[in-house]
């Protein structure tokens, strides 16, 4: 595979902040690579300097094995969809997703063409006139997405370029995004603090926290496998115990974290008698919340007075069924379901 | 009594246009009246004419004066020589002003812009006439410019300067490039203010966007900070264009012997007592400016607002 991206050793501090901590990634050729994690956790300064905008303190970008550490903006081949698109306003449409070509004398038909290609492409043929001004949230990004993507970039960077958009239009433009990404082949280093965006679009993600990578992997083994507590807690919806109540409860010595939809809840001796106690972690716990969320309940239980564990009920056969609060019940999950954690 | 004011709030709450209006009414009479009135009468005095042999104003509508005004060369001199002087000022105030204000909006630290906006103000604090007499000082044979030149030995370039026909003369202190320092001197604030409040409302973004699409950053310059920052650049140079228009001061202390327009309509309804005249000379620098706006409009400045 080769490689698309690559960043060694990079450091950058703000002052005292340290806003990049040592960060190494490789992204590959046609890649959906995500940068994850909550905000101020130095995603959105990686991008800056993969595209140029911030030079790192030290350490090497390298884009198709090019090192192109103190290479300005303009003449590195990567293009950026902003998070405010930055769009120019005293430009239309045409003018601004032809700004590229202008800049580059790219002129008449063969410009004229570029452009209604990639208009037609991103379904704004006809808006051509009208300024950013009067385009909706929805367009203005894709003004902002065909902008930088009629030069065919080797990488395209979006940073959280759905973060405006409200739900439905954000799901839509999910689905585009990812068709896009595979019409033109070209590797996306994609900025979200959307988990379920991340899982459900990547082929790669790097978790971001504090400045460091704290693990990157594919979505699945991102959510199946989270290499510590933060993963666990950041992606999806989990619960932790930690080491105490691990070997107080489960006679473990490692902290580790359970999945909600892996818990079941026995509610009779029937249904005890049903599974395999060799094979199952097996405690009380008492009701503290009972959700409805369409497909299932979220149920929250209270273990040992002070672990929470969250268990997603499934509803199917009978929609109206619920749990009062403060209701015991016994519950369990499979020992192959838990992940270890290192604190 | 309660009830009548209660049903009075009630009243002007529903119909905001009343409450508007009633505290609209001062400013607007006074802007009505006061302002616009008397400037208007002032500038109908163009269409009345003076009489040549009683020298009384004859109330007549007719287009005698302003044909007076435009008839004569020496007329037609000074409002040449005005409208040229407002525009070198113009642009070398834009010239000046721009990469302050550029600095001021998007290099500087919240502590270092207040600094910079006080150290711009500050001269606006102080006497006009003051400043003017000191920048006759500084300008004068015995000042220190002169002084730095001799110290430098470069007299020869200096007098090279102001020996150049047209914009020289004795001495910095009564030459065109005297009145042109000055002038771009008083005005500055006014230009570097409007520019830096256009250049504020550039998110960095559009620059970065800029490079990332490939121009560098004389393209980004001309292709994207100029256009967004034009407005201001425009609002700017109607201060400098007609405050330079309409002063008649640094022509009288700095300048030459030769007239400007302020200087014309001062002479001319005062000492002269040709108040059509005079109401004539200042109907031009209104013209220009409303040529100049339009022109302006009518290439774009205002799109990026």
């Amino acid at each position: 595979m080769l490689k698309a991206l690559n960043l060694k050793n990079i450091n950058k501090s703000y002052g005292l902040i340290k806003a990049l901590d040592n960060i190494n990634l490789t992204a590959s050729d046609g890649e959906f690579f995500s940068l994850l994690g909550p905000s101020g956790s130095g995603k959105t300064t990686c991008l800056k300097v993969i595209a140029g905008f911030e030079a790192p303190d030290s350490g090497i970008v390298s884009i198709f094995e090019e090192d192109v550490t103190n290479i300005p903006p303009f003449k590195r081949h990567v293009n950026t969809v902003f998070q405010d698109y930055a769009l120019f306003p005293h430009m239309n449409v045409r003018q601004n997703v032809g700004y590229s070509l202008k800049v580059q004398k790219i002129k008449g038909s063969s410009m004229d063409r570029k452009i209604d290609e990639i208009l037609e492409i991103v379904n704004l043929t006809g808006y051509d006139l009208r300024k950013p001004s009067e385009l909706s949230g929805g367009q203005r990004q894709r003004v902002a997405l065909a902008r930088s993507l009629i030069n065919k970039p080797k990488i395209l960077l979006l940073d959280e370029p759905l973060g405006a958009l409200d739900l439905k239009l954000r799901e839509k433009m999910q689905v585009e995004l990812k068709n896009i990404q595979r019409q033109f082949k070209i590797t996306f280093i994609y900025v979200t603090h959307d988990q379920q965006e991340a899982l459900s679009m990547s082929d790669r993600i790097a978790v971001f926290n504090n400045g460091k990578i704290e693990q990157i992997d594919t979505p699945a083994n991102i959510y199946s496998k989270p290499i510590n507590s933060f993963v666990a807690d950041f992606i999806g919806t989990t619960s932790i115990f930690d080491k105490d109540s691990a070997m107080k409860l489960f006679d473990l010595d490692k902290a580790f974290s359970v999945r909600p939809e892996n818990v079941v809840i026995l509610e009779t001796k029937e249904d005890l008698a049903t599974i395999n106690k060799q094979q199952y972690y097996i405690t009380n716990g008492t009701v503290t919340d009972c959700q409805f969320q369409g497909s299932h309940l979220k149920v929250t239980y209270l273990i040992d007075d002070k672990c929470k564990l969250r268990v997603f009920k499934s509803l199917e056969g009978n929609i109206n069924q619920k749990y009062d609060i403060n209701t015991k019940h016994t519950i369990a999950w499979r020992k192959s379901d838990i992940t270890t954690l290192n604190e | 009594m309660n009830n009548l004011l209660d049903s009075f709030s009630n009243f002007s709450y529903r119909n905001k246009n009343f409450i508007f209006l009633s505290f609209l009414i001062v400013p607007l009479l006074w802007l009505g009246i006061v302002y616009l009135g008397s400037l208007l009468i002032f500038l109908g005095h163009s269409f009345f004419h003076l009489d040549g042999f009683t020298g009384q104003i004859v109330y007549e509508f007719s287009f005698k004066t302003l044909i007076e005004l435009f008839s004569s060369p020496a007329n037609i001199d000074i409002l040449i020589r005005t409208v040229a002087l407002a525009a070198c000022v113009t642009i070398g105030s834009a010239i000046i002003g721009f990469p302050i204000a550029y600095y001021m909006a998007k290099f500087t630290s919240p502590k270092v812009k207040i600094f910079l906006f006080i150290a711009i103000m500050l001269p606006l604090w102080s006497s006009y006439l003051v400043r003017v007499y000191s920048w006759k000082l500084i300008l004068a044979k015995e000042g220190i410019i002169n002084w730095f030149f001799e110290k430098l030995n470069l007299e020869w370039l200096l007098d090279t300067i102001l020996s150049t026909p047209v914009i020289g003369g004795p001495s910095l202190s009564i030459s065109y490039i005297g009145m042109f320092l000055v002038f771009t001197y008083i005005w500055l604030p006014f230009m570097i203010l409007p520019i830096q409040a256009s250049l504020e409302r550039v998110p960095n973004s559009l620059i970065n966007a800029s490079h990332d699409l490939g121009a560098n950053k004389r393209q980004t310059f001309y292709k994207i900070i100029l256009p967004l920052a034009l407005p201001g650049i425009i609002a700017g140079s109607i201060f400098t264009f007609s405050l330079t228009l309409g002063d008649y001061i640094i022509p009288y202390i700095i300048g030459t012997s030769k007239f400007f327009i302020g200087q014309a309509v001062y002479t001319h309804q005062g000492t002269a007592g040709n108040i059509p005249l005079a109401a004539a000379f200042s109907l031009v620098p209104i013209v220009v400016m409303v040529v100049y706006i339009y022109i302006a409009k009518r290439m774009g400045a205002f799109n990026a607002l």
